[in-house]
């Protein structure tokens, strides 16, 4: 077990170190380029050229990389050219909101797809099971701008319920949070009850289930002490996975409404050509994303006793 | 029996490639979540088709900013059936037109992830060994981004233009399609025909084209029905970001992002078009779900 | 239960089951009745497809939501179960009627320890503390004969080994000590030496509890071994049951004759005696004939006789069962000894030269164990003997069979003879060439195509893609024995009529096609090429009884045609002795025995062959069989033991020299080989597993 999770975390720092090269040649590879994004583009030749001297670009490519990489190890990402601070206080803030949004998502989220998907897949192809799985599809059908779309012309426009932008200018408000969870729990649940319901599906079909009723069990106990272990052990991965939808999900969701976080930063700074903030979020985007993915593998082996005990 | 004219070669004539594609859309008829599907594609393709002949207006033509819908054109008489944009666009037809937008890029996208992941699917799961770690290593590494961010990044990077949306969503969903061809091929190699074929010496190419790939495709219909959908999806989302193509050709998610701003006063100028992408994503959604529930019976 | 003695334990009336699909109504099972009394065993036995499990399952009213009983009654012990709720039932359900499946790793949930699976039903179905529930669990795991049942309660399914499993699900039926017990195919997915240990303890423990047991099969044998009454079910109905005696000795229906005629007894031989397969094929559910449903396969079939009506059961009155019936119009008709057509006979076949030569072959495979134990005692690569020392020859026109259960290795070895692995040493020479270090892609065209394979499961056998035409038509292509379009084309249908099959399936897709015919076209395939030697792995332990028979007996067919070699690789000793000229036995890599059939079928024996002799069940209450039993489990493959590899399982151990010396290998006659410890004049002095009675042999000769 441990050098199982030693080898996963080594396979997570491998992709890290990947992913930072590629990131660094995409968007490094001609320093002119990086000169005019931070001078502008009214900038002098000579003005880039010093620019580019008393930054060591100059160096040889390997040897930027080098210092690049330890700088960001040890989290100096440079400056933002957008905010003229350290990248760090501009994106530290931001992913805490985008955290909090995170949370709400899935504490609404994990409860509801996984209570559907167990009573659709119990039964499948009953009515009920029917109308969740359509349900799910349309759903799943609507893309997160579409929904807030529909949401806000309900609810702000139509209702006037709730306020349309969740910029918190002034302090954190709760009211403002109800609209960006519910359009990413409205995409997001729907396949998650899938997943569950086919799990569940495929347990309830599978011979040791057949056992448990001809051992004369209640329904009760038979779904609650044989099939549900075994049919979340799935819905477990493709929760953790579901991390990395969320990112692209707070994206659309964050530009919709102003809200301050991550995600909308990160758009910003690309549109924005900040250079410096882009490498910073996407390497933060993808240590998260990694992270979960590894936390994802090491609790799929503790719950299966079948790779446990190998 | 001898009076039988016997094609052991089998060849699939034209007739017969019809013949089987009305066969297997009868058994769709069986699931009417897959129909229901089937009738949403075909009325978009049929709406993209036609464009000319039953947009109301020019969809470029800039006409009476800010209409309701219904409104009246004072010039020509026409009718704004859902309005008008802020630069006074017809919403109506730039739906119309923009539906060629999205029935075009986004079958070419999936069409070029899936040439690019079958591919890659294929020389990891027949091969094993380096290709299958070097090309496996890869997908990874490109799926452990989450997908928006790799898509702002790229197109940040090489620029918005048709063209880069479908290299953008090639690179991007091409490691997934792998992964799903990969595993089914994994499976299918270890079948006694495979086998058969490596005993008679038949050569790689021939086994993973002939003996495996086709044995594959249930499956990878239903995912590239699921697929299609999805792509639709991020040219949608591209679009609403301003990442998408540029203007001012009619993009359903084009449309959403210029507008959204007034949806508090016009709502219409931006419920519209969202529709009509959610419509066409459900349209995929649900074939994609008959096609499986077929393929579950047999 | 005080008047459980005159009350059976199960009665069942004119029972119909039917499945309900898109396509209609389909009856599974017709007008089958059945009364088991207290103590009881009665067996169901037929082919796959007759509904022989779905009664099984209609009486624990497990059906399934598009199943149902549509006529008739099930009465456990008086109550009719038609008459429960869904309470009462739940009541029933593994303490009074209890199930042993056919999969025992299916049967235990993966995620669950054995002991929590077994204390579930005592804690269901009685008021017990948990500490009883686990003694009486404890307890139940000994009587199956498990070692150290604390271990195994503690332990996860996949930890431990098939038969454990099984031993497993037996105590979990057990527990609750049941009236009823009904058993499912619960041997089939085991090894033979396994399953002798499960049926032997089945009837121990049914005689000890007085369990009446169901015990449906698909192997007569067997049913010889555990039963006292059998049902013989064929298409949803049964069209003979009585007595295991009486059906034995005096089968009246032609579908039972004619399953005695597919069964490869000891006294069949494929040459004087060929086996007689039932033409033609079981019919669907929603296609079967008016009247009798064997109507169309049988030999005394009279139109207007047998397809006026449907058919009830008649009473045969033989000496020793007066409950003897049969489903037939003209079973009083049929003469006992043309009941079965003659098989074709053959001169037998003379041997040519030396066509396949094995020398001391070997083939390992390397294992990376990556524990830190491993790492640290620098043993992280393990060497896998899948083969060890593999001798032996095949000529011309020979049938060679490899015999051993799973683990053994004979399925490596076929790979390594296919080019799809290579040897790790030693020389297997094909018509002079060594090939054993060749791969596939290495290989010629001729070579290719000189040897070539006809494989086990056939599902997988066939590309679903492709057409059965253009997949023949591909292996003559390939290997150069046509390439004119017409000619190939011609050459197709030749092939087609050699494995009796109709022309148009030419143009089919396998799915069209049975289990059967796909394994001819499979026999098609392999023999396009016209090779000098074909390896069958397994080519026909995936089908049915009577169209095993006809497989194997077109196999022969065009062996004997084209003097080819063929190696047959099996697990099923009965089929092997039939048809093979040579026998090799293995067991875990290694070959025990080798030599002609008779050599190896006679004293003297290796004591696995002994063994695995015993353990066979055969139709035929004539022959008198010695009873071994193995105790203890396969060893696995990855951890061998250090001396003779069947050294902790066999009888006749000696002692230490067997668990840590290799055994020596002895010829107790030119080319009849023993590889044991125990010196020749002792195992000749070891006597028959099998007597044959005279007259079976005698008339064996006579013909």
């Amino acid at each position: 077990m441990l050098i199982f999770i030693a080898k996963r975390l080594g396979a997570m720092v491998l992709t890290m170190l990947v992913v930072s090269i590629l990131l660094f040649l995409l968007l490094e590879i001609s320093p002119g380029n990086v000169a005019t994004k931070v001078l502008g583009p009214y900038s002098s030749e000579e003005q880039r050229n010093l620019w580019l001297e008393q930054n060591g670009y100059f160096e040889p490519l390997w040897y930027r990389y080098g210092t690049w990489l330890g700088n960001f190890a040890t989290g100096d990402f440079g400056d933002s050219i957008r905010f003229k601070v350290p990248v760090g206080e501009v994106m530290w803030p931001r992913l805490w909101n985008t955290a909090i949004l995170g949370f709400w998502t899935f504490a609404v989220m994990i409860p509801l797809s996984l209570t559907l998907g167990v009573l659709s897949g119990m039964r499948e192809g009953s009515m009920l099971d029917r109308s969740i799985s359509v349900t799910s599809i349309i759903t799943t059908s609507v893309p997160e701008f579409a929904s807030a779309v529909f949401f806000s012309a309900v609810f702000v426009f139509g209702l006037k319920w709730l306020p349309g932008t969740s910029a918190m200018s002034s302090g954190f408000d709760i009211q403002q949070m109800i609209l960006p969870v519910l359009v990413l729990v409205v995409y997001d649940f729907g396949y998650v009850t899938r997943m569950t319901r086919a799990s569940m599906a495929e347990v309830m079909t599978t011979h040791y289930i057949r056992t448990a009723v001809l051992k004369g069990l209640k329904y009760r106990e038979v779904i609650m002490r044989h099939a549900l272990r075994n049919a979340l052990i799935a819905p477990f991965t493709v929760i953790m996975l579901q991390i990395n939808w969320l990112l692209s999900g707070v994206i659309v969701v964050e530009f919709f409404f102003a809200y301050k976080g991550f995600g909308a930063l990160l758009l910003e700074a690309s549109l924005n050509q900040d250079i410096f903030l882009i490498e910073a979020c996407a390497m933060v985007a993808v240590v998260v994303a990694v992270g979960t993915q590894v936390l994802a593998d090491i609790g799929y082996t503790y719950l299966n006793p079948r790779i446990r005990f190998a | 029996m001898a009076t039988v004219e016997a094609t052991p070669e089998g060849r699939q004539t034209t007739g017969g490639a019809l013949l089987k594609a009305l066969k297997s859309f009868a058994l769709l008829k069986e699931s009417w979540v897959g129909m229901v599907g089937v009738g949403i594609i075909i009325f978009w393709v049929l709406v993209a088709v036609l464009a000319p002949l039953i947009a109301p207006f020019d969809p470029l033509a800039t006409m009476q900013p800010f209409a309701k819908p219904g409104a009246v054109y004072a010039k020509t008489g026409g009718t704004f059936y859902l309005g008008a944009d802020h630069i006074g666009r017809d919403i109506l037809s730039r739906i119309i037109w923009g539906s060629r937008t999205v029935l075009i890029y986004a079958p070419l996208a999936t069409l070029s992830a899936y040439t690019v992941g079958i591919l890659m699917g294929l020389a990891a799961g027949y091969n094993r060994g380096w290709w299958d770690v070097v090309l496996s290593r890869i997908s990874d590494i490109i799926l452990s981004f989450p997908v928006l961010v790799l898509y702002i990044i790229i197109i940040a990077t090489i620029g918005a233009s048709g063209i880069n949306i479908i290299i953008a969503i090639t690179f991007a969903s091409a490691p997934g399609i792998m992964r799903i061809v990969r595993g089914l091929v994994l499976d299918l190699r270890n079948r006694d025909y495979v086998a058969a074929a490596q005993t008679r010496g038949e050569p790689p190419w021939y086994i993973m084209l002939v003996e495996i790939l086709p044995n594959a495709r249930g499956p990878l219909i239903v995912d590239a029905c699921l697929r299609l959908g999805y792509v639709i999806i991020t040219i949608g989302v591209l679009g609403f970001l301003g990442l998408g193509l540029p203007p001012p050709d009619p993009d359903w998610g084009g449309m959403i992002n210029e507008t959204r701003s007034m949806a508090m006063a016009f709502p219409h100028m931006t419920v519209f078009p969202c529709i009509a992408i959610s419509s066409l994503i459900l349209g995929f959604n649900l074939l994609a779900d008959g096609l499986r529930e077929i393929s579950l019976r047999d | 239960m005080t008047d459980s003695q005159d009350t059976p334990v199960l009665e069942i009336e004119n029972l119909c089951l039917s499945y309900y699909t898109r396509a209609g109504e389909i009856p599974a099972v017709v007008d089958f009745s059945l009364t088991l009394k207290q103590g009881e065993s009665v067996g169901l036995v037929g082919e796959s497809g007759c509904g022989k499990s779905t009664v099984a399952m209609a009486v624990m009213r497990y059906m399934g939501h598009n199943g149902g009983i549509v006529g008739g009654s099930i009465k456990f012990k008086g109550r009719d179960m038609g008459s429960l709720d869904e309470d009462e039932l739940r009541k029933l359900r593994g303490s009074e009627i209890a199930m042993i499946y056919q999969e025992p790793m299916a049967a235990l949930n993966p995620s669950l320890t054995v002991g929590t699976q077994l204390m579930e039903v005592p804690l269901t179905h009685e008021e017990v503390s948990k500490e009883e529930a686990f003694e009486r669990s404890v307890q139940m795991l000994a009587d199956v004969h498990l070692p150290d049942p604390e271990r195994v309660m503690a332990a996860y399914p996949h930890q431990i080994s098939g038969g454990q499993q099984q031993r497993v699900v037996i105590a979990m039926a057990l527990l609750s000590k049941p009236a009823l017990l009904l058993l499912d195919e619960p041997t089939t997915a085991l090894d033979v030496t396994v399953e002798a240990g499960i049926v032997e303890l089945i009837g121990e423990l049914s005689e000890k509890f007085g369990t009446s047991l169901l015990y449906i099969s698909h192997n007569l044998g067997l049913m010889l071994e555990v039963c006292d009454r059998i049902g013989v079910m064929y298409s949803g109905e049964v069209v003979e049951e009585g007595t295991i005696d009486s059906i034995f000795t005096w089968p009246k229906h032609p579908y039972t004759h004619g399953l005695f005629g597919c069964i490869p007894l000891p006294h069949a031989d494929k040459n004087a005696r060929p086996l007689v397969a039932i033409t033609g094929q079981l019919p669907l559910p929603h296609e079967r004939p008016p009247g009798c449903n064997f109507g169309p396969r049988c030999h005394f079939f009279q139109a207007g006789k047998c397809d006026a009506e449907t058919l009830a059961m008649e009473e045969v009155h033989t000496d020793d069962d007066p409950a003897h019936r049969v489903r037939c119009q003209r079973w009083n008709e049929i003469d006992p000894e043309d009941a079965i057509p003659e098989g074709e006979k053959h001169a037998a076949t003379e041997i040519g030269e030396t066509v396949l030569e094995v020398a001391s072959m070997q083939k390992y495979y390397e294992v990376r164990d990556n524990s830190i134990a491993a790492m640290i005692s620098g043993e992280g690569v393990k060497w896998v003997k899948a083969n060890e020392e593999i001798n032996f020859r095949a000529g011309r026109g020979e049938t060679v069979a490899i015999v051993g259960e799973s683990g053994c290795g004979k399925s490596t070895f076929a790979k390594v003879l296919m080019g799809l692995e290579t040897a790790t040493d030693g020389e297997v020479r094909l018509e002079g060439t060594n090939i054993g270090e060749l791969p596939v892609k290495a290989r010629s065209p001729e070579q290719l195509g000189s040897l070539q394979m006809v494989f086990q499961n056939p599902n997988d056998t066939l590309n679903p893609s492709l057409t059965i035409g253009a997949q023949i038509g591909r292996v003559i292509r390939k290997f150069g024995v046509e390439s004119d379009p017409t000619k190939v084309r011609q050459r197709v249908l030749e092939l087609l009529d050699k494995v009796k099959l109709p022309r148009d399936f030419a143009l089919r897709k396998p799915r069209q096609l049975s289990g059967g015919q796909k394994q001819r076209v499979g026999i098609a395939r392999a023999f396009a090429g016209n090779p000098a030697m074909v390896i069958a792995d397994e080519p026909i332990s995936a089908l049915d009884v009577s169209v095993a028979a006809a497989v194997t007996e077109l196999l022969m067919d065009i062996q004997r045609e084209n003097q080819t070699t063929l190696l047959f690789i099996s697990h099923d000793l009965s089929a092997v002795r039939y048809l093979s000229d040579r026998v090799i036995v293995m067991y875990l890599g290694q070959i025990m025995e080798r030599g002609q059939t008779d050599e190896v079928f006679s004293p003297p024996y290796h004591p696995y062959t002994e063994a695995l002799l015993s353990a066979v069940p055969i139709a035929d209450p004539e022959v008198e069989k010695r009873r071994i039993v193995l105790e203890g489990n396969l060893p696995s493959v990855m951890n061998p033991p250090k001396g003779c590899p069947f050294s902790t399982r066999c009888p006749r151990k000696l002692g230490e020299i067997c668990d840590n010396e290799l055994p020596p290998v002895q010829f107790a006659a030119d080319r009849h080989a023993i590889a044991c410890h125990i010196p020749m004049d002792e195992l000749r002095k070891v006597e028959p597993v099998i007597k044959i009675p005279e007259d079976r042999l005698a008339v064996g000769a006579a013909d």
